[in-house]
């Protein structure tokens, strides 16, 4: 009951004229800046923290602007993703598998609304998870040590088969070319630095934005002109049917259970530091295809394949708050922004900030609840009006989206060197996609790969080079155990699902003609 | 223009600095700006916009700070972009700190050396800490060192930056001190920010932790890690007053991660006298000092040929040391 005082208290806090409009604008802008390639939640935030400075805010109203922005863009992701193949930031990823397929199916309206809602679901969820469990998960956070953290990537990579319905060892090709692409920069282990051919720019490493935007929009652009003025452009060209704009009943039926079992999984992800929302979404897709796909829809264009990563990468966002407000440990490039912000207002985040500022928090959890109702009441109408994107005729588009990533990627570092490496990217991605590689576990390797890689290396440097340690306890036994069976499974398995995806496709056949 | 400078010479006169402010009227930046060699959120970020803001609330500078984050290469690609695209532009910052000389001394800014830029001042230091988990069975400073020259492979000293990065550099300088022959031996492992490091500690993975006082502040508080150790030259004021010093427990040594600015190689004489006076009457501010007290920063108040000295003796003392641990031949 305590607990509800101090969340009305917030409430108090969050509901006055200034804090909702604030609310509402970082909703907007996030949502806008979501939705463009290359402007993701992280860069939203910094480019309004000027704004927030400038406007001599306190430390909550700055706080509800910047996370209005952050939850803002978590939404905006998506838009992109389902209209244009396009991710509009990292988790956003996982939602093309599915979203376009809807998209082109003619029923763009569909996808865009019921990603809404299943946004709406995981960001709802986890902010109660933030609020209920935020001091208890701390210690969930305490459980992984570096050898837990390489269990669960693994897990993401052993999983990996099941995302990319095309061929395995090209999926396998692909994660391997993007965990290579993971090892450039200097390897904090030793100081060396890694592929980087005496080029400085290349010593952080490569910056997966960079990366998403060359091989997903720049790639786009080049197909596109690859086939200019020829008839195959105009029969790939998506119809323009934009189909109903509110999802069905029994669409949303079926898909609740999704999202739901979703929503758990990305908050868990968020609440681990090391983790974060592209693990998010990316698990929870990849489950959620294990568990439901038993016509092999999923990839295709199946509903449920929208909910599950936007329902999970939301949840991560309002997971992810809880490292930082509890630990001061950021589990996001997005909350390690927030938490600079909260040290230049003089707030110290850790386990003291609940105890010592209370009306930060619970007004910031109260903004989120207030954000959350916004963004979707926001968002359900302007369905109609994103997907006339799909109008836009794409000798219009392409040039247009050719520099929105131009210009996204240059805001990012000022660097001419990124735009060089994003234009590699578009090339590589464009070759890729005509040898029918999957570019999403390029990502994905790109994304999770050091990670991996540095928290192996810390676990057998702890441990002295003695590799048992990375089965030396029962989270990473059961996390090891989950793997392999998502691994294995499928194998045994995968002779009745391939037998009944060919029947589904044949009956998908049918209907088309 | 000329009505905020001449209110930015009010408020320089008030702080008793007017000759100072009088050098200054050679020169007037019209836009100025200061790089952030990283990304939004870390520590160089926070060291331009805190400081271009303050500046500004104090009159120094006539219009707002524009901040550029250039990231890329631990701050190599903002030296590089100064040394060779921007080498005599007067409007010009750019953040600095410890982990700029580091990468100074250690050749990581290829083809760069400190004297191709000018050193303009400092704004702070952040001290570095050795900390244990509260339930620890480690007592003091000596005590940790006396285990890690039994068993090197006992303890497990985790840290926010890379190997042969300040943190690690930190504890290197403690254990020499404490008689430790091969430092090399000494188990570091590198993690992404002190926070990371601070949450495996806690977590059990780690015997001990090193980072800036900064960092720890939050888990101080919260009573979750002991401080065994701050490696500042005394004991430092205010609220972290109870924590001893590695001199007084007979381990001499200091590790203070500095804040502070460069600019341009070719930057006019009057912009860098305005701009090393800029800073040291910031430092002098009200203003700065709360700023100071609310992240932790330690005084460390030094401009213009002083702070050039310092940042040398700084990068040659890491050059040595990076050579006995083999970061560099």
């Amino acid at each position: 009951m305590e607990l509800l005082a101090s969340l009305g208290d917030g409430f108090a806090v969050a509901l006055t004229w200034q804090n909702l409009g604030l609310a509402l604008m970082g909703c907007f802008l996030g949502t806008i800046m979501g939705a463009l390639p290359g402007l993701g939640p992280s860069n939203g935030v910094a480019i309004l923290i000027p704004l927030a400075f400038t406007l001599g805010l306190g430390a909550t109203p700055s706080l509800i602007l910047l996370t209005s922005v952050y939850y803002g863009a978590m939404y905006g992701g998506r838009i992109s993703s389902i209209l244009l193949n396009i991710p509009g930031d990292e988790p956003a990823m996982m939602t093309c598998l599915d979203g376009y397929p809807m998209a082109r199916n003619g029923r763009a309206g569909e996808a865009l609304a019921l990603s809404g809602v299943a946004s709406f679901v995981g960001a709802f969820f986890a902010t109660w998870g933030l609020v209920m469990l935020a001091p208890q998960l701390v210690k969930v956070a305490l459980l992984f040590g570096p050898a837990e953290y390489f269990a669960l990537f693994a897990l993401a990579f052993m999983t990996l088969g099941g995302v990319s319905s095309t061929n395995q060892a090209k999926s396998a090709f692909a994660a391997a070319l993007g965990l290579g692409l993971a090892m450039v920069g200097v390897d904090t282990q030793t100081g060396v630095p890694r592929f980087t051919f005496g080029e400085v720019h290349l010593y952080d490493g490569i910056d997966f934005l960079v990366a998403i935007v060359g091989l997903f929009a720049l790639s786009e652009v080049f197909i596109f002109l690859e086939h200019r003025g020829t008839d195959k452009d105009a029969s790939t060209a998506p119809k323009l049917n934009i189909g109903r704009i509110t999802p069905s009943w029994k669409v949303l039926k079926s898909c609740t259970p999704t999202m739901l079992r979703t929503t758990v999984l990305g908050f868990i992800a968020g609440v681990l530091p090391g983790a974060g929302a592209s693990l998010g979404s990316f698990i929870s897709y990849s489950m959620e295809k294990k568990l439901v796909d038993r016509e092999g829809t999923f990839g295709t264009g199946d509903p449920r394949g929208v909910a599950a990563p936007e329902a999970g990468n939301n949840a991560a966002a309002g997971g992810a708050l809880v490292p930082m407000l509890a630990l001061g440990v950021p589990g996001s490039g997005t909350t390690a922004v927030l938490l600079a912000v909260l040290l230049s207002l003089n707030i110290t985040p850790g386990p003291l900030l609940f105890t010592q500022n209370p009306d930060v928090v619970w007004g910031l959890i109260a903004a989120l609840f207030i954000g959350n109702v916004m963004l979707l009441a926001m968002n359900i109408p302007m369905v109609g009006l994103f997907v006339r994107v799909l109008m836009v005729p794409p000798r219009i588009l392409m040039p247009i989206v050719a520099m929105v990533s131009f210009v996204g990627i240059y805001g990012i570092s000022g660097s001419s060197f990124d735009l060089m490496v994003m234009i590699a990217f578009g090339v590589a991605g464009w070759v890729l996609r005509k040898l029918d590689v999957p570019l999403v576990p390029v990502i994905l390797g790109t994304l999770l790969g050091n990670a991996m890689e540095v928290n192996m290396r810390r676990a057998v440097t702890i441990a002295d080079g003695d590799y048992s340690v990375l089965f030396g306890s029962w989270l990473t036994l059961a996390l090891w155990a989950v793997a392999i069976i998502g691994f294995v499974l499928p194998i045994f398995v995968g002779g009745v699902v391939k037998a009944r995806m060919r029947g589904a496709a044949q009956r998908e056949a049918a209907i088309t003609d | 223009m000329t009505i905020t400078f001449r209110r930015g010479l009010i408020a320089a006169a008030f702080l008793g600095t007017a000759p100072a402010a009088l050098m200054a009227q050679d020169f007037t930046p019209q836009n100025p700006e200061c790089i952030a060699p990283a990304n939004p959120g870390g520590g160089w970020d926070f060291t331009c916009r805190q400081v271009g803001k303050t500046l500004q609330d104090l009159g120094l500078i006539p219009s707002t700070m524009q901040v550029v984050n250039l990231a890329g290469g631990g701050g190599g690609v903002a030296f590089a972009e100064v040394v060779n695209k921007r080498k005599d532009d007067n409007d010009l910052i750019v953040a600095a700190s410890s982990a700029t000389a580091t990468r100074l001394a250690q050749n990581a800014y290829p083809g760069n050396t400190m004297d191709q830029v000018r050193w303009l001042g400092s704004v702070g230091a952040d001290y570095g800490v050795i900390a244990v988990a509260a339930d620890s069975e480690v007592q003091d400073l000596p005590h940790l060192m006396e285990m890690i020259k039994a068993d090197p492979t006992s303890i497990s000293i985790g840290g926010g930056s890379a190997v042969g990065g300040w943190d690690h550099l930190k504890v290197l300088i403690a254990a020499q001190e404490a008689g430790i022959e091969e430092v090399r031996g000494v188990k570091y492992i590198a993690f992404d920010g002190g926070g990371e490091a601070v949450t495996q500690l806690l977590g059990g993975s780690l015997q001990a932790f090193t980072g800036d006082l900064s960092e720890s502040t939050g888990f101080i508080e919260s009573g979750d890690i002991r401080v065994l150790a701050v490696l500042a030259p005394e004991r430092l004021e205010g609220e972290y007053s109870d924590i001893p010093t590695a001199k007084e427990q007979g381990i001499d040594a200091v590790g203070a991660n500095w804040r502070g600015f460069y600019g341009p190689g070719d930057m006019s004489e009057e912009a860098y006298d305005y701009w090393a006076n800029s800073i040291d009457q910031l430092y002098a501010s009200d203003e700065w000092q709360a700023i100071m007290e609310a992240n932790g920063l330690a005084p460390l108040d030094l401009q213009g040929e002083e702070f050039q000295a310092f940042v040398q003796d700084s990068v040659s003392e890491i050059t040595e040391l990076s050579k006995e641990i083999g970061i560099i031949q």
